[in-house]
């Protein structure tokens, strides 16, 4: 992204010892021991898709957890937000039908 | 720009601009000549190929004050310019006789669009011009500024103001000293801190350009050794900058030292302290349950600021008990927390209210914790008519105020009135003092009702190794 297309760049207050760029959290070498939570988000078929990986993973003995958003149209509730930050690790959603 | 020729900057929305759009049309039948045109390049009508420079970069780089400007160019160097209209200065720059011969001999011009402030700024971003190497942290084009620098942890728990370009640049021109200059290393990451860095967390406090001499000096004294800023940030206890100005800046830049001056409602006082903890927070790293190890901080923390009511007080002010010379804009910071009231509405006298101000000191901290940290008293307007209608000026009161904080060391010793702090059992037959001889400052703000003044307690007792307030005079 060239700086040109960008309305109003902000002057980094800090000392600048971080990076620009936030950068992603690092994928997991392997789910052992970690928490896997399935998100369908109401689109349609996105409960089958989410529920055969749920399947999939308890068929390996990795803890999973299902969350529900309400309506496709909507972004998710706060509630199912926090608890997906507070009790997963990783989280598999079905994005499109 | 490569320009050869006779160049021309013209807008329609000046009278002399249209009066002179003939003349324009004759130069072009003799000379090569390009047009720009400020803000509508169908102007001048009948003129083919008007550049349109309503982005104005051409202006700017021509630094155009006046439109119409006339400009000759030879071999890419400019080599004359004249500006309004006056027949003679364009029949030279123009190198042509008897132009506009139905026109009055002379007409003022206009003043360019490139010059007005807000564009101006916008120019000189654009074409680099500006003092600033901060890097630049792009935002995505749908994230809101204000949550981008909530979420880059660069705000005290309020929102900032988003310190873009723009304000940064306009901020800058409230000192005259340079972006690069050096004010010391900011604790605790020993980062650099330049009037840049300053005039970044400025903007994001939400200060007024006139504001930042002001804050700047406040840096300034946070960073002087004296101050201990590592330590004051480090510790557990209470306490944070708290900033009081004197001189005449306080009140041209519309600070608050009478009623509520410790209080909200003021810009100048609210947003100088403030920028000093952004300060330390951003360039510093000084973060609270990071660096920052206060168990319970001070709502001080977030700014805490106000200036010494000079104007409506008898007393030489806090700047002169510094050594720095009456009406000198100066910069006093103290590390401190909390307001911890003084309330006497029966003293007639001095003797009466001096006895108030030491045992309501005593009480600092732990009434047995011996010796307290330094404090700083703040006299309010009533209370200081009482001591001034006995004679006393400021010098007697820290005197008579520190000639009562020695305390018999069984009064305060360890077990004493069953308490477990205190002074241990050697101290039995000494005295032993609540303010270190250095340990005791004085001002004096606040609104004309009300017999209430106020402790601002220090860190720890001001022996060198801790916190000493200091002060720096004000640089523009």
């Amino acid at each position: 992204m060239s700086l040109d297309s960008l309305m109003d760049p902000l002057l980094d207050p800090t000392g600048e010892r971080e990076a620009v760029a936030r950068p992603r959290l690092a994928r997991p070498k392997s789910l052992d021991g970690l928490t896997v939570g399935v998100l369908d988000i109401s689109k349609v078929r996105g409960d089958v898709f989410v529920e055969e990986v749920a399947t999939l993973l308890e068929g390996r003995g990795i803890a999973v957890k299902r969350y529900r958003k309400p309506t496709v149209a909507r972004t998710a509730p706060k509630a199912i937000e926090q608890a997906i930050v507070e009790e997963v690790d990783v989280v598999v959603e079905g994005l499109a039908d | 720009m490569e320009e050869n020729g006779l160049v021309a900057i013209v807008k329609r929305d000046c009278p002399t601009c249209v009066m002179v759009a003939p003349v324009l049309a004759e130069i072009l039948q003799r000379n090569d000549l390009k047009v720009y045109s400020q803000d509508d390049p169908s102007f001048p009508e009948g003129i083919d190929g008007v550049a349109d420079d309503t982005a104005l970069d051409a202006s700017y780089r021509l630094n155009i004050e006046i439109v119409p400007t006339l400009v000759r160019f030879e071999n890419g160097v400019e080599v004359d310019r004249t500006y309004g209209w006056d027949r003679g200065a364009w029949e030279q720059v123009a190198g042509a006789t008897g132009l506009g011969a139905d026109l009055p001999d002379f007409k003022p011009g206009c003043g360019a669009l490139n010059q007005d402030q807000d564009r101006l700024a916008e120019l000189r971003i654009r074409h680099g011009d500006t003092p600033m190497i901060s890097r630049l942290v792009p935002l995505g084009e749908k994230e809101d500024a204000i949550e981008a620098c909530f979420e880059r942890g660069w705000s005290d728990g309020l929102p900032v103001v988003p310190p873009t370009q723009t304000r940064v640049l306009a901020m800058l021109e409230g000192t005259t000293r340079a972006a690069d200059e050096v004010l010391g290393l900011m604790p605790s990451n020993l980062d650099t801190c330049t009037v840049e860095k300053v005039a970044i967390n400025a903007v994001m406090a939400g200060c007024r350009p006139e504001y930042l001499p002001v804050v700047l000096a406040a840096i300034e004294a946070v960073l002087d050794e004296d101050y201990c800023l590592h330590g004051t940030l480090a510790t557990t206890r209470f306490v944070g900058p708290v900033v009081i100005v004197n001189g005449p800046i306080a009140q041209q830049i519309g600070m608050n030292g009478k009623g509520n001056a410790l209080g909200q409602g003021n810009r100048a006082n609210a947003t100088i302290g403030r920028a000093v903890q952004l300060a330390i927070r951003n360039i510093g790293g000084g973060k609270p349950q990071g660096v920052d190890r206060a168990t319970l901080g001070n709502p001080g923390k977030l700014s805490y600021c106000f200036c010494e009511d000079e104007e409506g007080s008898a007393w030489t002010p806090l700047v002169v008990d510094r050594g720095l010379a009456a009406g000198t804009n100066a910069v006093t910071v103290f590390a401190g927390y909390g307001l911890q009231g003084v309330i006497d509405d029966k003293a007639r006298s001095p003797e009466e209210l001096v006895q108030t101000f030491a045992t309501c000191l005593h009480a600092v901290d732990n009434i047995h914790k011996i010796p307290g940290p330094d404090c700083l008293l703040v006299v309010c307007p009533e209370h200081e008519r009482t001591l001034m209608e006995g004679g006393w000026d400021k010098a007697r009161l820290h005197t008579e105020i520190m000639d009562r904080m020695q305390r018999p060391a069984e009064d305060v010793m360890r077990g004493a009135h069953g308490m477990a702090e205190g002074v241990p059992a050697k101290m039995a037959g000494k005295t032993v003092p609540k303010l270190l001889p250095n340990g005791l400052l004085i001002v004096r703000a606040g609104g004309g009702a009300g017999k209430f003044s106020g402790i601002i307690a220090g860190w720890t007792p001001g022996t060198p190794e801790s916190s000493r307030p200091v002060t720096k005079e004000i640089k523009t």
